[in-house]
């Protein structure tokens, strides 16, 4: 919210001058942050109000451009003249290219010399074939908020040719821009904000809306309140006979143009001024559009209105309405209907101001995708005391400065909820803040926000206090609340520092510290983390060649996507991995290997819906069990993608290109960083290539693949050729707490090699895995060495050369002993494989 | 490729460790020069000239420690003579014996001299021969990188550990009882409506990606015993497009202390030495007043950071406050006996601010050029 800070310290009663920054520095305290502290007066030089004499239109420009005669008393020239006897102004010609003035009008116009705000300085200069001997200014281009449609003109009667524009704009002020929180409806006005400032700085401060409500005979207009909870309390005053040429006086227009609300009309603007004021919303009728009764309810299914932005808008049964013999005629506490609203005829004006249900307003405001300035306050909630009052007062700016005549009548349908009185020992706040407050600080702050406050005794005999929240306060409800205002009141910075002594931790757990090394290790193997967003396109699992069965494609859509087409969850890491690949090698890299782990969203076949749980305490067992089991599972996956180069070529030679192995190596790392050793499998999934893509198992528990991908993925997604990739779930290993240590045996190996010719389709993975079987406990370690397929050993086979260790744990082997060892590892390899030594 | 393998593969024995045993003469009582030929003074001295020669021709420390076996190993004349040794008769044994010793004292001297020959040589020539150029690059496999928002995150969590902490964890797709109700985030309250929510469809499911990870303070509650320490780092989401400040997927550290007795401050105190490990010795906070639906009272920290770009001040750094009497309840824990204070931090502003980037989607983007400095750990 935008304030002036004159507006500001009119409310506050104290002598004291403070600086806009002392200002601004005492709301920060208090809990209100500022976004920007904005001097106005950063014009200098010569501005003043001129009158304009002549309007000569210049009709040979593409825009309309208008050469002005302004009469203008310059301030050093004006004392001259006057001492001399004459008062005739100065004419000066100036070039304008705006048109909402006419001849007559009081203009304000900066002379050359003058310069303002963002050093804009003003010299007579030559355009448009005429020597332009100053400018008539914008408000914008004074510095008074945005307004930028037109240039300023001011009412006659409120200034004279001659004026000092600078003091009579009230350019010397300062605008402070604060963001209110949501608990804090009151506050979106100059009353609220006066009263915490007066808190702040602790001294008495005025009640902005303080206008004495004088006894009404009647209704203003008849009003019935149909729906209760919607609509707590209704008050109407109805003003006749207001001149409709009124204009707003300047005052008023610049307070509002400073707070950033155009003027539309007297009336309109008188309702946005008291809503700024006071911080109740309120809204004109054009009394003679009313038919009937006014009725306050539910809107009907179906039922249209067309609200004052011309827009037709079907209504919800839940969207509060006021209505008349023809239907709604109002969107309740958003926005007014067109058909009832103030006319620049209007003579006849019914003011309201009511209290709407904040809850509905905002379902409102969300449902039509509408926010104004009236449901941004009914939303946060609005002092239900305030319309009565609020009402007067814009009743009497009607009456005073537009011939308006306030009929007797008041409407007042509906009241004020009562708040409940809250109770609480007194030294609350002290514990809270662990700060021993002056004796009586409780009562004396919850006394300075408005509070009634009695001193009494809680039921084991300890000094409480019991307090009656003023109207304006519904967010203080419970002790907390108390204690936080006199806290903030207090200053946070009386609150020492002290560190408390938590119990001992047990560290991280082993999952935690398992990422931990497997994240290290894949960084050390030369993978760069990526952490890119879980959105994907619905269209990536057709690129990924995934059948129409497949459970990735099962995936949680949101509702509001950034994008329209990434509105998808991932169900796997990979799409969003190769969009990042893509767009690396896209910037001119070529050997890239990234990895990423994260969650997974994985929807179970049939949701189970999310059961309605309070909060009053704590869920029962069977509620939190649905919670959970309404939430799909969000496994944490790894995964790697790489492409281009695995070894860089360099002066040692030509590089290595990333291939099917390294990604089934990632899976490798990843288990032994974990602690656990994956087999491998051969196995078709897409994205895979079907030939080239790897079954990571622990046992016989498949927990990810790996391999190259598919060339149909690879064109589709425009991926550099062979790109390669591991998913594997990390959640899916066991984990590996506490191992026995190995003692390794202190004596001499036998190292043998040997040579066997298989059948090519069996997996290498099998053959070593008869070996070590059939080798037994004195087989310590094999190695491939060598794999060759030829002529040598024969169509559809291939050698496979293992260099074997031999050890005895209590002994040194013998070579005979050795040798056993390896004919029974060979002969498990015959027999399961069909085995051959190689001749 | 494969020419060792032609041999059948049982006899390829590559290496067997293990005892040896040379056959020798048998014992004889009758002396007979012309049986122990090999005892005789010229064909020692022929042993030991040869030994020399060979010893001086190998040119470098590896020939000669090939041609060593042949002189000083177990198959060498010398060592084969001194076993006939026993072949001689009893009155002969001991003037052969020290012909032997003498002729082995002779080779061992001429080895060790010509070693001694080789190594100055080595030393003095061949090292230098063999210098390289120790500049040249060997980055063949480059070394990866972990993204500084993970390294960063669990330098945070440590510091917690380090005072006592847990590590807690949550899913990042939450029922909006977790995310909001328990929090005391009532319905259709403009608090909830801030929040900018990714909501799952259809509009009634009840679910949302979460918002901050605050969730995880409920969980905390609900799963462990008290008094409870944690600290919650992860990954949020909100519906902000992505700029050079804003990015709509975003990470969090949130810590959670309930305990009885516990202040605002205590939740200074923790801030401080929290903003110290992180910021330095000169770092400290500073709270403002300010709304959170979870705590109450609630404030906004700032850090003081002695390296702030322009100057050392003060910087927004995250939300906190004392646990809300309501959050408490909803987790079955009475406010009357404990109390709490809760704070978070976005992770992407820790580190723009403490490691200078200027643009947010610098760490979104997964440019491995941006990552790559930054190793390992963090810094």
């Amino acid at each position: 919210m935008r304030v002036p800070v004159s507006w500001l310290t009119e409310h506050l009663e104290t002598d004291e001058r403070f600086t806009a920054e002392q200002l601004a520095d005492a709301f920060v305290r208090v809990g209100f942050e500022v976004e920007e502290v904005t001097p106005l007066g950063q014009v200098t030089g010569p501005v003043v109000v001129g009158r304009v004499a002549e309007i000569e239109e210049l009709t040979e420009y593409k825009k309309p451009i208008r050469y002005c005669m302004v009469e203008i008393y310059e301030a050093e020239d004006h004392a001259e003249m006057v001492a001399d006897g004459s008062d005739e102004p100065r004419i000066r010609g100036i070039i304008c290219g705006a048109t909402n003035f006419v001849e007559g009008d009081l203009v304000v116009v900066a002379l050359p010399g003058a310069v303002l705000p963002g050093g804009f300085a003003i010299s007579a200069r030559k355009t448009y074939g005429r020597i332009s001997d100053g400018m008539i200014c914008s408000a914008r281009e004074l510095g008074l908020g945005d307004e930028h449609s037109g240039i300023l003109v001011l009412p006659s009667g409120e200034a004279a040719a001659g004026d000092d524009a600078v003091e009579l704009l009230g350019l010397d002020d300062t605008i402070i821009e604060l963001s209110i929180t949501p608990d804090r409806g009151y506050a979106f006005s100059i009353r609220g904000l006066a009263r915490e400032l007066a808190c702040a700085l602790d001294v008495a401060g005025r009640d902005a809306a303080a206008v004495d409500v004088p006894e009404a005979e009647g209704d203003a207009y008849p009003v019935r309140i149909e729906d209760g909870e919607g609509c707590e309390r209704f008050v109407a005053r109805r003003i006749t006979g207001v001149d409709p040429t009124a204009p707003t006086p300047w005052w008023v227009r610049r307070r509002l143009l400073l707070a950033g609300i155009r003027s539309i009309s007297f009336p309109v603007d008188v309702t946005n001024y008291v809503m700024l004021e006071t911080g109740q919303p309120m809204h004109a009728f054009h009394t003679p559009s009313l038919k009937g009764d006014l009725v306050v309810r539910r809107a009907a299914a179906g039922e249209k209105l067309t609200t004052l932005d011309d827009t037709v808008r079907t209504l919800d049964t839940d969207d509060i309405v006021i209505a008349d013999d023809t239907g709604p005629i109002s969107l309740a506490g958003v926005m007014g209907g067109a058909s009832t609203e103030v006319r620049p005829d209007s003579t006849d004006i019914l003011l309201e101001a009511a209290i709407w249900d904040p809850p509905s307003i905002a379902r409102t405001v969300r449902r039509h995708k509408l926010p104004s300035e009236a449901a941004k306050r009914f939303e946060r909630t609005v002092d239900p005391q305030l319309p009565p009052h609020a009402l007067e007062r814009a009743a009497r700016l009607l009456r005073d400065h537009a011939d308006g005549s306030i009929q007797p009548g008041r409407t007042d349908e509906g009241g004020a909820r009562p708040l409940a009185p809250v109770t609480m020992p007194i030294s609350l706040p002290d514990r809270v803040a662990g700060v021993e407050y002056d004796r009586g600080a409780t009562v004396r702050r919850l006394t300075q926000i408005g509070c009634r406050v009695e001193v009494g005794s809680t039921d084991d005999g300890r000094p409480s206090v019991t307090v009656l929240p003023p109207s304006w306060r519904p967010d203080l409800v419970e002790p907390a609340d108390l204690v936080e205002e006199v806290l903030r009141l207090e200053g946070y910075d009386t609150i020492p520092s002290v560190l408390p002594a938590a119990p001992p931790g047990a560290g991280t757990t082993p999952a935690q510290r398992r990422r931990r090394t497997v994240a290290r290790a894949l960084a050390e193997a030369g993978y760069v983390e990526v952490l890119p967003f879980p959105f994907v396109s619905p269209t990536v699992w057709d690129a990924f060649g995934l059948s129409p069965e497949d459970n990735r494609r099962r995936t949680v859509s949101l509702l509001n996507p950034l994008e329209a087409d990434r509105s998808e969850l991932a169900t796997t890491l990979l799409p969003a991995m190769l969009d990042v690949l893509v767009r690396n090698v896209s910037r001119g890299m070529r050997d890239v290997a990234l990895y990423h782990i994260g969650q997974v969203v994985l929807p179970k076949a049939q949701q189970v819906p999310v059961p309605t749980v309070g909060v009053a305490d704590r869920p029962s067992d069977a509620d939190l069990a649905s919670l959970h089991a309404a939430l799909p599972q969000q496994p944490t996956h790894v995964a790697v993608v790489l492409a281009g180069n695995r070894e860089r070529a360099g002066w040692w030679g030509p590089g290595e290109p990333a291939g099917w192995a390294d990604a089934v190596q990632a899976g490798r790392i990843v288990g032994d960083a974990a602690g656990v050793e994956l087999t491998v499998r051969a196995a078709e999934l897409a994205p895979w290539h079907p030939g080239r893509c790897a079954q990571l198992l622990v046992g016989d528990v498949p927990v990810g693949y790996a391999g190259e991908l598919h060339p149909k993925v690879v064109d589709a997604l425009g991926l550099p050729k062979r790109t390669c990739a591991m998913e594997l779930k990390l959640d899916g290993l066991p984990l590996v707490e506490r191992r026995p240590a190995p003692s390794p045996s202190p004596y001499p190996p036998v190292l043998l090699d040997v040579a066997l010719v298989v059948d090519a389709k069996v997996p290498v993975a099998e053959v070593a895995g008869a070996l070590r079987g059939g080798g037994g406990d004195l087989l310590e370690d094999l190695n491939l060495f060598d794999v060759f397929t030829g002529e040598q050993v024969g169509e559809g086979k291939r050698s496979l050369a293992y260099a074997l260790r031999f050890r005895a744990r209590d002994r040194t082997l013998t070579v005979e002993e050795a040798t056993a060892a390896r004919d029974a590892a060979v002969a498990a390899a015959a027999e399961r494989y069909g085995a051959t030594l190689r001749a | 490729m494969l020419g060792a393998f032609l041999l059948p593969p049982s006899t390829r024995l590559a290496t067997v460790y293990g005892s040896c045993s040379p056959t020798m003469s048998a014992a004889n009582d009758s002396y007979d020069p012309k049986q122990v030929e090999a005892l005789a003074p010229q064909t020692l001295q022929a042993a030991v000239e040869q030994a020399r020669k060979e010893f001086l021709a190998a040119t470098d420390l590896d020939a000669l420690a090939a041609a060593k076996p042949a002189h000083l190993g177990d198959r060498a004349p010398l060592m084969v003579a001194r076993r006939e040794i026993g072949a001689l008769p009893p009155k002969a044994r001991s003037e052969a014996g020290k012909r032997v010793n003498e002729a082995q004292k002779t080779v061992r001297e001429a080895f060790d001299a010509r070693r001694a020959d080789l190594v100055v040589e080595r030393d003095e020539r061949v090292l230098r021969e063999e210098r390289v150029d120790v500049t040249l690059p060997w980055d063949r496999v480059p070394r990866g990188a972990r993204h500084p928002i993970t390294t960063i995150s669990e330098r945070i969590a440590d510091v917690f550990v380090g005072m006592g902490y847990e590590i807690a964890e949550g899913p990042e797709l939450e029922t909006e009882w977790f995310n909001f109700d328990a929090l005391n985030f009532k319905k259709d309250h403009p608090a909830r409506t801030m929040q900018d929510t990714f909501y799952v469809a259809p509009a009634d499911s009840g679910l949302v990606l979460r918002t901050h990870t605050s969730p995880v303070q409920i969980r905390a509650l609900l799963e462990r015993d008290l008094p409870v320490y944690v600290v919650c780092p992860g990954r949020t989401f909100r519906t902000d497009e992505l700029d050079s400040t804003h990015t709509p997927v975003f990470h969090q550290v949130e810590g959670l202390a309930v305990d009885k007795g516990l202040t605002m401050a205590h939740l200074k105190g923790t801030l401080d030495a929290f903003a110290r490990a992180m910021f330095g010795d000169k770092a400290k906070i500073r709270l403002r007043p300010s709304y959170f639906p979870f705590t109450e009272p609630s404030a906004e920290p700032d850090v003081w950071f002695e390296e702030k770009k322009g100057g050392p001040g003060w910087v927004e750094w995250g939300g906190c406050g004392m646990v809300n009497p309501n959050v408490l309840r909803a987790c079955g824990i009475d406010p009357d006996v404990y109390s709490g204070f809760a704070f978070g931090m976005g992770i992407e502003r820790t580190l723009q601010f403490r490691n200078g980037i200027p643009d947010m989607r610098d760490m979104v983007e997964g440019d491995a050029r941006f990552t790559e400095p930054f190793g390992i750990e963090a810094f």
